[in-house]
């Protein structure tokens, strides 16, 4: 982990908001009180990544200036936040969370299947670009565990034959579908509610 | 006020105070790293940690107020336990490079290290190291010793106001650094040196020069500015090696300039070490002896009428008043110190000065600076009038030049039109003075140095008094000199007599043959072209733009060769101290003066420091005076149009002003840095 | 057993609508404009009365915090600010609260907001939970257009705005003054206390952090009576609680149960039991990954709240049970968590900085046994050295289990270190 004063050689010259981000980044400044706009740094760095997939310095400057801040305000915040990629990552960033509820549940074994399909280790990214692997810390889904995260989807109850079969559904371009790959009801147990059974729920 | 109990004392102190303060006041000693009594608490070193009773964890006591029957204990060992993790954490990833490091000798980490250290390391496990970076000319960075104190990132961003260092990253990849690699460009950068608790940023000219214990130190005035920053030069045989604040509330707090800090280079470089009389248009090396008598036998060949005496902006008193007998003695009226042609100093006192003092910034309410670029003419000053802006409710407004200041103002225009509204009340902003309780003004170089600068003053003071700036206890009008030298020249009347000539005179005079001698006393900052056929005599340290053109060079002395008296913007009399002799033959100022004047016939009536100095005191007993005493107000400047032109400040670059600094290889690389870019950079956040 | 008539979070599993509808089938919103009506003295005392203790971690009264507020609104807002920086590993229950029961946390926040003077509040929610967030503004959007919240709420008279700010990956920002700087945009640092949030919080005003489930079940409290919730588990203990429970047992689940279940109890009711049965049981972490791990033998009887937890040197934290059977690697399971730490040590305290890496470097040789006896002890001392002395608790919180396993599992240490010299000498 370094500053980018080495090689930055990947980072473009500029960058701007597409007409539609531009509306929507003033729309959240006016969420938090006047004078308080910098309260909208994290949501703006948020879209530059939405729009281009990472965070670069160039986009960190756009949004200081809209801000009306100092460039290292954002730098620190950039930085700061695991979110926020500084380098260009794959369409499908596959982020595993390692920490102790999933390495419980077998997230070594998904880490290694991912490694496995996808060709390339924890933080790389496949020679095409397509895919980016990653390791994360506690998504907070636990019960699901293991649980990899992909855009803005969470999948969970994930078995090395699941971990493979998404894999393979991202590389046909398909969607795959987030949640539980073992089928179960969210956070029930997997026999189904232990609770609640006595209710109506109020369906509408 | 509460009362509380440290280590069994007890004492009363004001509510709001800290423990540590409250320490301090005990004499009781905390050890710190982050906390630094001039910055916003952190409170993150972890390093003053003390044991309050009733609370369960140790607590910082840089960051907690004190409270009514507190029981604190630093002493315990629980305390000492506590001091002792956190050295040891501090050290884990702290190299072991004392020996090549020059912070050494004077570093809080190697201190503390020594009350709170072990004498073996636990850490067994792969140091952390920091890449390489640079902040340009000045500072430079080895973040590898760095122990995230952060001060100099609270330095930066709240007291220059220049947020260019931040903390990335975070936990143990945490990194203070500007990110982007950038030349630090805060004229107060070199302050985070002083700041930095251990050698992680260091003075980039002076590495590897020196080591602190073979330093001789002696204490000083800056004179790159008006400010009269106090300083300590550090020497080392007959050598400068460095320049640091010295601490002084009412003028630098305890900060200093980057010129102030690493010109000294230029007092090495184009020194005038010895006499030299121009022979065949050549100079060449004489004699202190034949120096002073070719001057004498020209000065004594000439009418009083015909010649006449320019004094520079590092001119001292001393040196002055001598000058000025001299020549008026030689029938000469002919006396300038204003080479800027600055309107300025024929007024009272008050006319001239910064009447409210730099401390008396913090008290104001309201601020209209004229003609004037603070940041660039009086960095410390300006760190002033940042530090009351930081706190809020302090209208500022510029009429003036459009550019960063480091704190945002009303910018107002660049026209003097603007200052007739204001004085006429039609403006805006006079509403803004009129409402406040303690208003100033701060009129710079860049308004009185033109021709209607008088014009202008008159403005100046004409919005003082129908805007409530002058008042019972309370003179907001100011001037912001550039020169060190220009407020004693002023106290001296070293300005034309009778039916003599000012600088402007002097040179026309020079030009059409009038004027047959010229003595520059360091003068450099004229249209040397303009000295005619006029025989030039330039007495100074540098071999700049006057000793180029020079007929007889006398050697002088820079202001660390000699005890000379300045006075700052405020009226302040200030002494500077020898540190180190003039180089090779060149003496101290006033006595080149006296050996001349003895060679000219003329008698001046002092022979010594101490009776150059009752001189002072007796053409004008400000000299005497401990700290500037209010001036008196009265009328001054003048009445009519100013013109259209747009007010500017007279300094461009920062870094080469005078001839030490124009000599300073330091300074060379930060104009290359900082002001050969200047152009591309939009620094215009008015 | 808890009865399903006294749990709150009636959608916990998402079998039903979420939205507004389904919502106030379930009862949310019911005749709101009531509940303000009897005024913000009311509103407090009877939080006070149910004994809820903070859902987030440090059990602090709920009720006693809101009476922390300046009584009247000087010229500072007074601003609510609802901790869903859900981040503490094994902790997954506000997550369901977001996506399946949205309007009591959007409803929870207009009656707290009300009780503290506050006309605006935000909800701050972990980056990674997109989804949530957007069933969250979407309740949000909801209530807005029923006019359950904006101008006049409920037609109570009180304007109130409510907010999502999402944040970007930082545990430590889920530390109310951090979560309060990186709402302003800042870095997630904790600030010095004092001053304390109440008196200067968000944008330096009067502001009560609260975490997502102590403002969820705040409605419903009011509605059903402080003396109904306070019935419910033990004195000072009182009330409902989501547990989520995930590692070795043979169904992971989230459940909200009564305060005070036995351990033994939730796990074998809810979870069909340790994996390999409750024999195979080798220590259970009961609150989230901060708190101390329990061997079995108090796993057998200790009960789940906050001061049968603390009776054990272990604490109920979010209520986040990591079960770990005999399979468990037990010193490479801690070893993750002191890299967790170290990962998210924010990196401004000397002690937690430096202590964390040095902490989780010594594990990763522990695991192996590649250390000396000594440095047991040593790493005792390292972290009794981080413990106590940071601006916030994640110092803490990385030291304590690691005292923990010391603690419970020592001679596993000194067997590993054995075991390495034995091998080294063999080779």
């Amino acid at each position: 982990m370094s500053s980018t004063t080495t090689d930055d050689s990947f980072q473009p010259a500029s960058f701007a908001f597409s007409a539609e981000n531009l509306a929507q980044a003033q729309a959240t400044i006016a969420k938090y009180p006047a004078g308080r706009q910098r309260s909208a740094v994290m949501p703006l760095l948020d879209l530059a990544q939405r729009q281009e997939g990472w965070v670069s310095l160039a986009a960190m400057n756009v949004v200081a200036e809209m801000l009306d801040l100092a460039p290292i305000r954002v730098y620190e915040v950039a930085t700061f936040y695991t979110m926020f990629n500084l380098k260009p990552v794959g369409k499908y960033h596959l982020q595993v969370c390692t920490n102790l509820p999933c390495m419980l549940r077998g997230s070594q074994e998904i880490v290694e299947a991912c490694e496995a399909e996808l060709g390339v280790g924890l933080g790389e990214t496949t020679a095409d670009g397509k895919f980016t692997l990653s390791e994360v810390e506690c998504l907070g889904a636990c019960v699901n565990a293991p649980v990899i995260w992909i855009g803005d989807d969470y999948y969970e109850d994930l078995s090395v034959e699941s971990t493979k079969a998404i894999i393979a559904a991202l590389k046909r371009g398909e969607d795959p579908k987030p949640g539980s790959q073992s089928g179960r009801q969210y956070s029930a147990p997997a026999s189904g509610p232990t609770t609640l059974t006595t209710l109506a729920g109020g369906d509408a | 006020m509460p009362k509380l109990t440290i280590d069994g004392r007890e004492v009363e102190v004001e509510a709001g105070t800290t423990i540590m303060q409250a320490a301090d006041l005990l004499g009781i000693e905390i050890p710190r790293f982050c906390y630094h009594e001039r910055l916003a608490i952190a409170g993150n070193c972890r390093m003053c940690l003390v044991e309050v009773e009733k609370s369960p964890k140790p607590v910082a006591s840089c960051a907690m107020p004190v409270g009514e029957g507190m029981v604190v204990k630093t002493d315990t060992p629980t305390v000492l336990k506590a001091r002792k993790g956190v050295m040891e954490f501090l050290l884990i990833n702290h190299p072991l490079d004392c020996p090549i490091c020059d912070q050494g000798g004077e570093c809080d980490l190697q201190d503390e290290a020594m009350a709170y250290g072990g004498d073996r390391g636990r850490y067994k496990e792969e140091k952390r190291a920091v890449k390489e970076k640079s902040y340009g000319p000045l500072v430079k960075p080895i973040m590898t010793r760095c122990i995230h104190c952060t001060r100099c990132v609270r330095f930066i961003t709240d007291v220059a106001g220049v947020p260019e260092l931040g903390g990335t990253f975070r936990g143990e990849h945490l990194e203070i650094g500007t990110y982007v690699e950038k030349a630090l460009s805060s004229e107060l950068s070199g302050n985070i040196i002083d700041l930095c608790p251990v050698g992680a940023l260091t003075n980039k000219p002076y590495a590897f020069t020196a080591r602190s214990w073979e330093l001789k130190k002696t204490e000083s005035i800056d004179v790159f500015d008006a400010v009269g920053a106090n300083i300590r030069v550090d020497t080392r045989g007959n050598q400068v090696m460095r320049v640091i604040p010295r601490v002084n509330d009412d003028v630098n707090e305890e900060w200093l300039g980057d010129k102030s800090r690493f010109a000294v280079d230029g007092l090495l470089r184009q020194r005038l070490d010895r006499p030299y009389v121009r022979k065949d248009g050549k100079l060449v090396a004489v004699s202190w002896a034949e120096a002073l008598a070719a001057v004498a036998g020209k000065l004594k060949s000439l009418e009083g009428g015909r010649i006449a005496a320019l004094a520079g902006d590092m001119a001292d008193a001393e040196a002055m008043v001598a000058a000025k007998d001299l020549f008026t003695k030689l029938g000469s009226a002919n006396l300038d110190c204003r080479q800027d042609g600055a309107r300025i100093g024929t007024g009272p006192r008050a006319s001239y000065l910064f009447n409210t003092g730099i401390a008396g910034i913090e008290e104001a309410d309201a601020l209209l600076l004229i003609g004037t670029n603070p940041r660039k003419e009086a960095p410390v000053l300006n760190a002033r009038i940042r530090k009351r802006y930081t706190k809020g409710k302090f209208p500022i407004a510029s009429v003036g030049p459009r550019t960063n200041l480091t704190y945002k103002y009303q910018h107002l225009g660049a026209e003097a039109a603007v200052l007739a509204a204001i004085a006429d009340g039609s403006h805006p902003f006079a509403a803004t003075l009129k409402a406040a309780q303690k208003p100033m003004l701060v009129i710079g170089q860049g308004a009185l140095a033109r021709l209607d600068g008088d014009i202008l003053l008159g403005l100046a003071r004409k919005i003082a008094e129908t805007c409530g700036l002058v008042k019972d206890g309370w003179n907001g009008f100011n001037v912001l000199h550039t020169a060190a030298a220009r407020v004693g020249g002023l106290d001296l009347g070293f300005l034309p007599g009778s039916g003599g000539r000012d600088v402007e005179a002097i040179l026309s005079g020079a030009e059409k043959g009038e004027i047959g001698l010229v003595y520059l006393l360091g003068a450099d900052e004229i249209d040397t072209q303009r000295l005619g056929q006029a025989f030039v005599v330039y007495q100074g340290s540098h071999g700049d733009a006057g000793a180029h053109r020079a007929d007889v060079i006398l050697p002088g002395a820079a202001y660390t060769e000699k005890d000379a008296t300045f006075v700052n913007t405020e009226g302040r009399v200030q002494q500077t101290r020898l540190a180190v002799f003039p180089p090779g033959e060149a003496k101290e100022d006033w006595k080149i003066l006296r050996a001349l004047a003895e060679q000219a016939g003329v008698d001046l009536g002092y022979n010594d420091l101490e009776g150059v100095r009752a001189r002072l005191v007796a053409v004008n007993p400000v000299f005497a005076a401990e700290g500037p005493a209010a001036a008196a107000w009265g009328a001054f400047g003048a009445e009519g149009q100013p013109s259209s032109d747009p007010l500017e400040s007279p300094i461009d670059n920062y870094y080469m002003t005078d001839p030490i600094s124009r000599a300073s290889q330091t300074m060379a690389e930060c104009t290359a840095t900082f002001v050969g870019c200047a152009h591309k950079r939009t620094g215009t956040n008015g | 057993m808890l009865r399903d008539q006294d749990r709150i979070f009636t959608n916990l599993y998402g079998l039903h609508d979420w939205r507004l509808s389904g919502a106030r089938a379930r009862g949310d919103w019911d005749d709101t404009k009531a509940i303000l009506a009897k005024g913000r003295d009311w509103i407090i005392d009877e939080m006070k009365t149910s004994g809820l203790r903070g859902r987030g971690g440090a059990g602090f009264p709920t009720g006693m915090k809101w009476s922390f507020m300046p009584k009247e609104v000087g010229e500072r807002p007074h601003y609510l600010v609802v901790n869903a920086d859900e981040g503490e590993p094994g902790t997954c229950k506000d997550r369901e609260i977001m996506r399946f029961d949205p309007h009591k946390l959007v409803e929870g926040c207009l009656v707290a907001s009300f009780a503290m003077g506050a006309h605006a509040a935000y909800i701050y929610i972990r980056g990674e939970f997109v989804r949530e967030a957007e069933h969250l503004q979407v309740a949000i959007d909801e209530a807005y257009a029923a006019g359950l919240i904006g101008k006049n709420a409920c037609g109570s008279g009180w304007d109130f705005d409510l907010y999502v700010h999402r944040g970007g990956g930082a545990y430590v920002c889920g530390e109310e003054t951090a979560l309060i700087q990186s709402l302003e945009g800042k870095k997630g640092q904790p600030r010095l206390k004092p001053p304390f949030p109440a008196g200067v919080g968000l944008y330096g005003c009067p502001t009560t952090v609260n975490n997502v489930e102590s403002i969820a079940v705040a409605p419903t409290i009011l509605r059903r009576g402080g003396s109904w919730f306070g019935g419910l588990g033990r004195p000072k203990n009182s009330g409902t609680k989501l547990f989520c429970i995930s590692g070795h047992v043979d169904r992971p689940c989230t459940v909200e149960e009564e305060m005070g279940i036995p351990l033994k109890e939730l796990i074998e009711k809810h979870c069909g039991g340790v994996r390999g049965g409750w024999d195979n049981l080798l220590g259970i972490i009961p609150g989230g990954s901060s708190v101390p791990v329990l061997t079995k033998d108090i796993c057998d009887t200790v009960l789940m709240d906050f001061d049968s937890l603390r009776e054990v040197r272990s604490g109920l934290g979010t209520a986040a049970v990591i079960v770990m059977d005999k399979s468990t690697d037990i010193v490479r399971a801690i070893t993750r968590l002191a890299k967790f730490y170290k990962h998210e040590s924010c990196g401004q305290c000397t002690p937690c900085r430096e202590g964390t890496g040095w902490m989780w470097r010594v594990m990763e040789r522990m695991c192996v046994g590649n250390a000396t006896v000594d440095e047991i002890d040593m790493l005792e001392e390292v972290s009794r050295q981080v413990e106590g002395h940071t601006i916030c608790a994640l110092g803490d919180a990385a030291a304590w289990p690691i005292q923990g396993l010391i603690r419970s599992f020592r001679p596993e240490l000194e067997r590993r270190i054995a075991e390495a010299r034995a091998n080294a000498r063999a080779a």
